[in-house]
């Protein structure tokens, strides 16, 4: 009964790996297409990257605290199809159908966690199976065929851009959006007795059970936090991409990934909102560089399933070595 | 000293697990003969319609036997439904229509199911990735490939190999007889090989399991490669029944979720260690009644994936609700 | 005189930062049985991995009659005929007993199926050995099999694999005295067979019984070797080596005993029955009891986290009824799990985190976590410097520090709730001797600061020298009351439900 774990611990690198990899893609892109350095290079960059970053902010609380969330991408199916249902081409009703979409993404969330919870079914199956029934419920709202427009005033976010700003020019409203979710999830994640709590109920849940914290209600409103992350996701990439009923198809998966190539720890205990975006980012790059040299879509699956098995395995490897 | 050690031991007697799959099939049959007496709709209760209740799940049950192996060494798998699609497509491009090609292109489908099998069990076992993550991965790596290939149905089955799904022997479809007999030999495996024991021992407790000297990452891998090698066949059958392999037919069939939830429902734990395939069978016939029910009472096809969304979590709830441990 | 089977010489092992061997030798024959004593930390434990290639020493040679072996893994010194029985076990609760006996190795027919026929029957025959042989059937499932039959099971399993060394670690910590009687049955059996045994265990009265030599480790050292067994008093003074008054804190003075904090009347539920129990401000109460007596499940039931179903519990004056953790926190009441690892700590977090785990746990959600209402990162680290927690910074990840610095760091998290009664669960278990002391004086200053003290041990000089009244429990009841200076004789024979004589 010797206390093996004295050692005095070697110091890991200070930088996420996740900065370096960004950094590397983020120089071949350049070198690739040099006008990436103008505003309208990056701005359009980060634009499309924001629905996916917002997406693993909100996935990387699920994931600290030890679940999964896989119903994040039929979420953003039924938040696009809903509103376009709901609006019916009334400019007037964004107002209402906007923040309807957000308390039904927290509502999913809800849902979501108190299954977890309560009903004892592990986050993947019981987000899998919330994941049928959304895009069941995505299909029986729209009955197959979903309409093809959105107003103008509900596309704001996800389209328009805040032109004559002073040094780049131009902001696109969802870069501010991003800017403003992921910053207030950072904050909540890294400054807040919630993010506290959420690393404590995934590294050890009995633990933080017997210290006094309240792990349902932590578990259940990191669910509702991812949730309210795939609706606003939703209404961004309703303002840039169609409606359809596969609008949001694979999205949690690269949000797992995206969360993952941050070093957000499977089953919990450790996880970062800004690296998640660094993630995000990442995953994006590739996926422009992979346009860039004129692959197809399909192949943009292939490399993604590949860099999802490698980053965990390189986290595992890396777990090993340094003793974890 | 844990909470747990200090609790009492479970006691012998009566074991709600054992019996769970029993009481739950027997109760979705209930439900099925109700409804269909109730709609007025006796047709339904026929022997031959019983059968063809069953020939509606054979794919799902192929693809469940193998699934309840590697949920038996505590993985998962979660890559069956593109493989699945995957080998249709490979099987119906390979035949193209001609019969001599049957045997290569069911070689063919067998040899990419190993393959995959052999690559899951190797990342997870070999690189220790969560198996979740490593089948996701591998889904989406198959279903890339795939798609890279093929966008709508790709070649023919010839009509001998579609004497697989649709050829009676007497009274009972060809596909039917395979599944038994595919169940009885998994059964037969897991009850009376050295294999099947070390799968046992490997998913209750993999440390106990090194320390008798079972090469734990051996048995992973093969139960694995087992469950690839099921869908491929589960892939050939609906090649067969489609007479055209398209890349869809596996996730449209969400056999990853279903397996699974057949797999849980028939009383084999996620955790592993604890199940077999007859729970699993039983798990099948609970999900294809519940699915007659559907029909009978003429539920829409949209409104039919919601609830069968709601089923599943519901069914792997039926059994963890009981627990006290706490899940994330 | 037979030849040595086992013969370890010079043995050292070293972890990061602690030297849990040094030097050590030791050799069993064939046909004794070999008790190894020590306090929990002293290196047993090491010792008897390092024999069965879970770990590798840093110097040093085992030798296996007469020839040096180098086991670097368990199923190499199980081979080659040495099993080691762990206390956890490491039986599939799924799996028959016959199962459970031949795992790894069954039997084959020709056709390379198994032989469930031969495999029955060899249990059959190992199990004639033991007396328990007519309870068990080899087809029942372990998981539904009494811990002493499970044990048995787990002996079975050793002797069938022909081990000539068969290594039992602390096997009565779960048994009663019918039980205890059965095992060393068993082992006067297996020595008459010519295996030879060794036997760990801190009970005197077990190693009167069964040993016919006795080594005692202290600190990674061989501390005394007794070819014969001697009185218990030469045990413990080899096994303690220094003056005892001074390793606890000195017990409570009457003066320092104040009004009741907490008071049990007729309390029970589906583990525990009629509880009647009081702790006083100020005084450390012991409770005492072999595995599955039930001391945890009373800690439990008062912490609200398996809660009693009848009966009246009172704290501090007011009449309560918690039904989880959160509502005896706010009640007033603290517990440090008896497993740190899997039940205290949250081991990726840093060592601040851990301190201050509880009070966030009570802030609103959304509040900043640098204070709250109880505490904020400056009285925390004061408090953490105070207890002299020995970590290169505060924002260290936990599970770099040992368990004496972990254990304190939990008892930070609760300080800053100022609980009224604080419910210790092996305080010391896997905490090296040095610390040991630490701990036993900062239970006996929360004392006096006027908490009243609930320590559960299995450690029995531990419960006798550190609390002023010890209680022991049995089958889920408090059978016996001690004031302070009981012998472990006294307390061990409550325990095990034996009334009278003793054995």
């Amino acid at each position: 009964m010797s206390d093996s774990a004295t050692a005095p611990k070697r110091r890991l690198p200070q930088i996420n790996p996740v900065w370096v990899l960004l950094t590397v893609l983020v120089v071949a892109i350049i070198f690739m297409n040099p006008r990436f350095i103008e505003p309208t290079g990056y701005m359009n960059f980060l634009k499309r990257a924001a629905p996916l970053a917002i997406l693993a902010a909100g996935q990387v609380y699920v994931i600290t605290s030890g679940g999964f969330d896989l119903s994040v991408g039929s979420l953003i199916t039924l938040v696009v199809v809903g509103s376009s249902m709901l609006t019916n081409n009334d400019p007037t009703a964004t107002y209402w159908v906007i923040p309807l979409m957000l308390a039904m993404g927290l509502g999913v969330g809800a849902v979501n966690g108190l299954v977890v919870c309560f009903l004892r079914v592990p986050s993947l199956i019981a987000t899998l199976g919330m994941m049928i029934t959304l895009n069941g419920l995505a299909f029986l709202w729209s009955g197959g065929a979903p309409r093809g427009y959105l107003p103008d005033t509900f596309r704001f976010f996800g389209r328009e851009l805040i032109r004559d700003v002073p040094l780049v020019r131009f902001i696109p409203v969802s870069v501010i959006v991003l800017v403003v979710v992921v910053g207030l999830l950072a904050w909540l994640m890294h400054r807040t007795n919630l993010g506290r709590q959420v690393h404590a109920i995934g590294d050890n849940p009995v633990a933080a059970r017997l210290a006094g914290v309240a792990v349902n209600r932590v578990r259940i409103t990191a669910f509702m936090l991812s949730g309210l992350s795939a609706a606003i996701a939703g209404i961004l990439l309703g303002g840039f991409a169609g409606v359809s009923t596969d609008v949001g198809s694979g999205y949690e998966l690269q949000a797992i990934t995206a969360a993952v190539l941050g070093g957000a720890q499977l089953l919990g205990g450790r996880g970062s909102v800004p690296a998640a975006l660094g993630g995000a980012l990442a995953l994006t790059a590739i996926f422009t560089l992979l346009n860039f040299l004129g692959l197809p879509q399909p192949v943009r699956q292939v490399v993604q399933g590949l860099i999802l098995i490698a980053a965990v395995a390189f986290a595992m490897h890396r777990r090993r070595q340094t003793g974890t | 000293m844990s909470i747990a050690e200090d609790t009492p031991r479970r006691k012998a007697g009566f074991r709600f697990e054992r019996w769970a799959p029993l009481i739950l099939l027997g109760g979705a049959l209930a439900i099925y003969v109700v409804v269909a007496l109730v709609t007025g709709q006796a047709q339904y209760l026929t022997f031959d319609n019983l059968i063809a209740i069953l020939g509606r799940s054979i794919a799902l049950g192929i693809t469940a036997i193998g699934q309840t192996f590697v949920i038996l060494v505590a993985s998962i798998d979660l890559s069956v439904a593109s493989l699945i699609s995957a080998t249709a497509v490979l099987a119906s491009v390979v035949m193209d229509g001609s019969p001599a090609m049957i045997l290569p292109a069911i070689l063919a489908a067998i040899a990419l199911g190993g393959l995959v099998g052999l690559t899951n069990g190797l990342v997870v076992s070999g690189l220790k990735v969560n198996p979740l993550i490593a089948t996701l991965g591998m889904s989406l790596i198959i279903q890339g490939c795939l798609s890279a290939f093929v966008s709508n149905f790709a070649g023919e089955v010839p009509a001998a190999f579609q004497m697989f799904a649709y050829g009676e022997l007497g009274p009972f479809p060809v596909a039917l007889l395979f599944l038994g007999l595919l169940a009885v030999m998994a059964w037969a495996v897991l009850r009376f090989t050295k294999f099947g024991s070390d799968i046992y021992a490997v998913g209750g407790n993999e440390e106990a399991a090194r320390f008798a000297g079972i090469k734990t990452g051996r048995v992973v891998i093969l139960s694995h490669v087992i469950c690839s090698i099921c869908a491929s066949i589960a892939g050939l059958y609906l090649a067969s029944r489609l007479r055209s392999g398209a890349p869809w037919i596996g996730s449209d069939g969400v056999y990853d979720l279903e397996s699974i939830a057949v797999v849980v429902i028939g009383g084999t734990v996620l955790a592993g260690g604890r199940g077999g395939v007859w729970g699993t069978m039983a798990g099948m016939l609970i999900f294809s009644l519940i699915d007659s029910v559907f029909n009978i009472a003429g539920v829409d096809s949209f409104a039919k994936q919601v609830l069968r969304g709601i089923i599943i979590v519901a069914a792997v709830a039926f059994y963890a609700i009981r627990s006290k441990r706490i899940v994330a | 005189m037979t030849d040595p089977v086992i013969e370890m010489q010079g043995i050292t092992k070293s972890f990061p930062g602690v030297r849990a061997l040094s030097g050590v030798s030791f050799g069993v024959r064939p046909g004794e049985v070999q008790a190894l004593v020590g306090e929990n930390g002293a290196g047993k434990s090491t010792l008897i991995k390092i024999l069965s290639g879970v770990y590798q020493a840093d110097a040093g040679e085992v030798r296996m009659n007469g020839e040096a072996v180098h086991f670097v893994h368990p199923v190499e010194s199980l081979r080659a005929g040495i099993a080691v029985i762990y206390q956890e076990f490491s039986l599939l609760p799924e799996r028959t007993v016959a199962q459970n006996l031949f795992l790894g190795r069954e039997p084959r027919t020709r056709f390379g199926l198994i032989d469930s026929a031969k495999m029955r029957a060899d249990t059959r025959e190992v199990l004639a050995l033991f007396a328990a042989a007519g309870r068990i059937d080899p087809d029942r499932t372990v998981g539904e099999l009494d811990v002493a039959t499970q044990q048995v099971v787990e002996i079975a399993k050793a002797v069938s694999t022909g081990a000539r060394v068969v290594v039992m670690d602390e096997p009565t910590a779960a048994l009663n005295e019918a039980e205890c009687e059965e095992l060393f049955a068993t082992v006067d059996t297996l020595r008459a067979r010519g295996v030879a045994i060794i036997y760990i265990t801190h009970r005197m009265r077990e190693i009167t019984r069964l040993a016919d030599r006795v080594t005692v480790l202290k600190d990674g050292e061989v501390a005394a070797r007794f070819d014969e067994v001697p009185a218990p008093d030469a045990i413990v003074r080899a096994m303690v080596g220094r003056d005892i008054a001074d390793f606890y804190a000195p017990p409570a003075t009457p003066e320092e005993i104040g009004d009741p904090v907490l008071t049990v009347r007729g309390a029970g539920n589906a583990m525990l029955h009629q509880i009647d129990l009081d702790v006083r401000a100020g005084e450390i109460v012991g409770l005492a009891g072999i595995q599955g007596a039930g001391r945890v499940a009373l800690a439990m039931a008062l912490f609200g986290e398996t809660p009693f179903e009848h009966g009246q519990v009172t704290l501090n004056g007011e009449r309560v009824s918690f039904q989880t953790p959160r509502s005896a926190i706010l009640g007033g009441i603290g517990l440090l799990p008896g497993d740190r690892k899997s039940e205290g700590l949250v081991l990726m977090q840093s060592v601040r985190d851990n301190g201050m785990l509880t009070s966030r746990a009570f802030a609103p959600l959304w509040s900043s976590d640098r204070r709250n209402a109880f505490t904020d990162r400056a009285r925390m680290d004061a408090l953490l410097d105070h207890m002299e927690i020995r970590a290169a910074s505060y924002d260290q990840d936990i599970r770099a520090l040992s368990g004496g610095n972990q254990q304190k760091a939990i008892v930070a998290r609760w300080l800053s709730m100022r609980p009224k009664l604080l419910i210790f669960i092996e305080p010391t278990r896997g905490i090296d001797v040095n610390s040991k002391a630490g701990i036993y004086h900062l239970m006996r200053d929360l004392a006096r600061e006027g908490a009243g003290i609930l320590m559960i041990s299995s450690d029995l000089p531990e419960v006798i020298g550190a609390a002023d009244r010890v209680l022991v429990m049995q089958e889920g009841r408090i059978a016996a009351e001690f004031p302070h200076g009981a012998t472990e004789q006294d307390i061990m024979h409550a325990a095990t439900g034996e009334t009278g004589v003793a054995a």
